[in-house]
């Protein structure tokens, strides 16, 4: 991976819902690029917009209640936002593919798992049937299922969890992929699965070479597996930095915070976690000054009337605050 | 060689073989009882039926014998004959092929407009949903027996026969199957969108769009196969609505015309003799009973064998 060139940009993007209650301001101006072959977290609360930025890219917003409003999304050169659906579809699955929270809903219930996995196969290659199959045993074998071109005949209600978020990992690498958008994928699993979907993902990841970008609340998850993070927050990216400079020399109070909130095996027991206080704002109105100024430690009154833009601070760390949080001063 | 084979089939042995979805339900539809007797006496009237043709010629339930007319059942006719002398034996057997035939296919007709017009709703939602869903309920609010009466009426005008598998049949069959067909698709109509509106926001549909499934697969290869436990069920009741619309209309004169038999219009002259000849509406009447009560309590046992809630097995 040393073609470390930009294959994936996204500039600018903005997603609405119109509801009944109001527009709910999903994303607001999220940009960020991809180089091949790198793995991007991207960390933020429920309801921050990670999920709606991933669906956007991947165009998979219900339109409407959504809707695209602006922005780009460059991929290979070609900006997705510009393309016809029939031809979005030969993206999905074959240069970009998805895999979800919940491998427990993820899978028809009423289709074998064979026939899942060989229906990308069968959308997006000239592959005949008996190739197709060929191919989903290997990578069931891939992704570590025992006996794999037994269990193709298999319907998604005789895996476990662990074994069916193997089973989507397997359908989304079908068409080897050159990013893999992974949309919390651990999140509904126990501790032990979690440590070996992740191991899994990570000894693909290598093997195959595809980017990747995560999608996590989870900090702790973040430190082990990927290059870059982006943190967000109410629909803006707040940091961007390199993984271990995300975690040593943080610049968001935000990101501060979720640290803060994060249990350490180094902390002593009698030591409570620190949460953060307030609650998550209410997208529903217009974003005006720093989302976070409501339950920021640093607040200034200038991060009430405007809101700071993304801006390099240092090289590869990027960080959306009025405030330098080492000094306290105003930037 | 048979050194290493043998724990392998040993541990094939130890592993219990895992039910199959079609396994549970009819395991579900066993404890039935109702069910099972529905199936069995429909069974017996597919036999009747089709297996009668074997011994009863179609030339022969259309014979005319004014001298045998109205005779009560005898040893030469077990179910007596009608005002122009035909068997009623024969007739029963042929009526009933034409019955069956009517039932099924006017309920397949129901079905694959049901369907469409269901999955194109519930599927794309929106203005399309409210166009198809306004013209649905115009349909259902327009009684269906006036519906069929106008249009059997209309449409039956001068009908020449049609040969099919090499027999005649009087084409108002094929008129009536439509008929029947197309005034029953919407309750079907709004159970298909039903089930489309709520899997199609089902996580596993977001998955196959993820993996550029195309969307007329979405519909047909994702969406359809999990809604088609209540699709079964209405579809097994309907071709016993259409037995008996058939017979409705066929008893006021409108539908299937005779020489060809069916259940429904044997009763038509009937209802003129009902003190003097009971034989002529006992018979077809009893098998219209008969059909229409076992095919519902099969969709009964199909409803609560395919319900993927009940989980007992």
């Amino acid at each position: 991976m040393t073609n470390a060139r930009k294959f994936l940009e996204v500039k600018d993007l903005k997603t609405q819902f119109n509801t009944p209650e109001g527009t709910v301001y999903a994303v607001n101006g999220v940009s960020f690029d991809l180089k091949e072959g790198e793995t991007l977290a991207v960390v933020g609360e429920s309801g921050c917009g990670k999920s709606v930025t991933m669906m956007s890219i991947m165009r998979l917003i219900q339109i409407p209640p959504g809707k695209i409003v602006g922005g780009e999304v460059v991929f290979r050169d070609t900006d997705l936002l510009q393309l016809s659906e029939e031809a979005m579809e030969q993206i999905r699955g074959r240069e970009i593919a998805m895999i979800f929270q919940d491998p427990m809903t993820s899978l028809n219930p009423v289709l074998t798992v064979g026939k899942q996995i060989t229906e990308t196969l069968r959308t997006h290659t000239p592959m005949t049937q008996e190739q197709c199959r060929a191919r989903a045993g290997a990578l069931l074998e891939l992704v570590g299922i025992p006996d794999p071109i037994k269990r193709l005949d298999d319907y998604p209600h005789q895996f476990s969890g662990g074994m069916r978020q193997r089973v989507m990992i397997a359908m989304s690498l079908a068409c080897t992929p050159s990013l893999l958008i992974a949309d919390e994928p651990t999140t509904a699993l126990d501790v032990t699965i979690q440590a070996q979907i992740i191991e899994l993902v990570k000894e693909l990841k290598k093997n195959v070479g595809m980017a990747m970008i995560w999608i996590t609340h989870d900090l702790g998850i973040v430190a082990g597996l990927a290059d870059r993070v982006i943190v967000m927050y109410a629909g803006y990216v707040v940091e961007e930095a390199i993984v271990d400079d995300l975690y040593e020399n943080t610049l968001h109070p935000y990101t501060l915070a979720l640290l803060q909130a994060l249990p350490r095996a180094d902390r002593r027991r009698d030591q409570s976690l620190k949460s953060i206080k307030g609650s998550p704002p209410n997208l529903l109105v217009e974003p005006r000054g720093c989302p976070f100024a409501p339950r920021c430690e640093f607040v200034r009154e200038k991060c009430i009337a405007e809101n700071p833009a993304l801006v390099n601070v240092e090289t590869n760390h990027k960080v959306a605050c009025w405030v330098d949080v080492k000094t306290g001063a105003l930037r | 060689m048979s050194v290493s084979d043998q724990p392998v089939n040993m541990i094939a042995e130890i592993e219990a073989p895992s039910l199959s979805l079609s396994d549970l339900t009819w395991r579900r539809f066993k404890r039935h009882k109702m069910a099972i007797a529905g199936l069995v006496v429909l069974f017996l009237l597919i036999i009747y039926s089709f297996g009668g043709a074997f011994f009863v010629t179609e030339k022969y339930a259309n014979f005319t014998d004014t001298k045998e007319r109205l005779q009560a059942p005898n040893a030469k006719h077990p179910f007596g004959t009608d005002t122009i002398g035909r068997d009623l034996l024969a007739r029963t057997i042929y009526g009933g092929q034409i019955s069956i035939i009517i039932g099924i296919t006017a309920a397949f007709v129901e079905v694959m407009i049901g369907i469409v017009i269901g999955a194109v709703a519930g599927y794309f939602g929106g203005k399309i949903d409210a166009v198809l869903m306004r013209f649905t309920e115009a349909m259902l609010n327009l009684p269906q027996l006036l519906l069929l009466i106008v249009m059997a009426k209309f449409f039956s005008s001068d009908i020449k026969n049609i040969e099919l598998f090499g027999r005649e049949f009087s084409g108002s069959v094929v008129v009536i199957i439509f008929i029947i067909g197309l005034t029953s698709w919407p309750y079907l109509a709004r159970i298909v969108r039903a089930e489309f509106l709520s899997i199609k926001e089902r996580e596993f549909i977001l998955a196959a769009r993820a993996t550029g499934t195309p969307t007329w697969e979405i519909i047909f290869k994702h969406i359809l196969p999990n809604s088609i436990a209540p699709i079964v069920v209405s579809a097994t009741l309907g071709v016993a609505g259409a037995i008996s619309l058939e017979a409705y209309v066929s008893f006021l004169g409108l539908g299937v015309r005779a020489p060809t038999a069916t259940w429904g219009n044997m009763l038509e002259n009937a209802y003129r003799y009902i003190e003097s000849a009971y034989w002529m509406w006992f018979f077809p009447g009893m098998f219209i009973v008969l059909i229409v009560l076992s095919i519902n309590f099969l969709g009964d046992g199909l409803r609560d064998a395919l319900d993927p809630r009940s989980r007992t097995v």
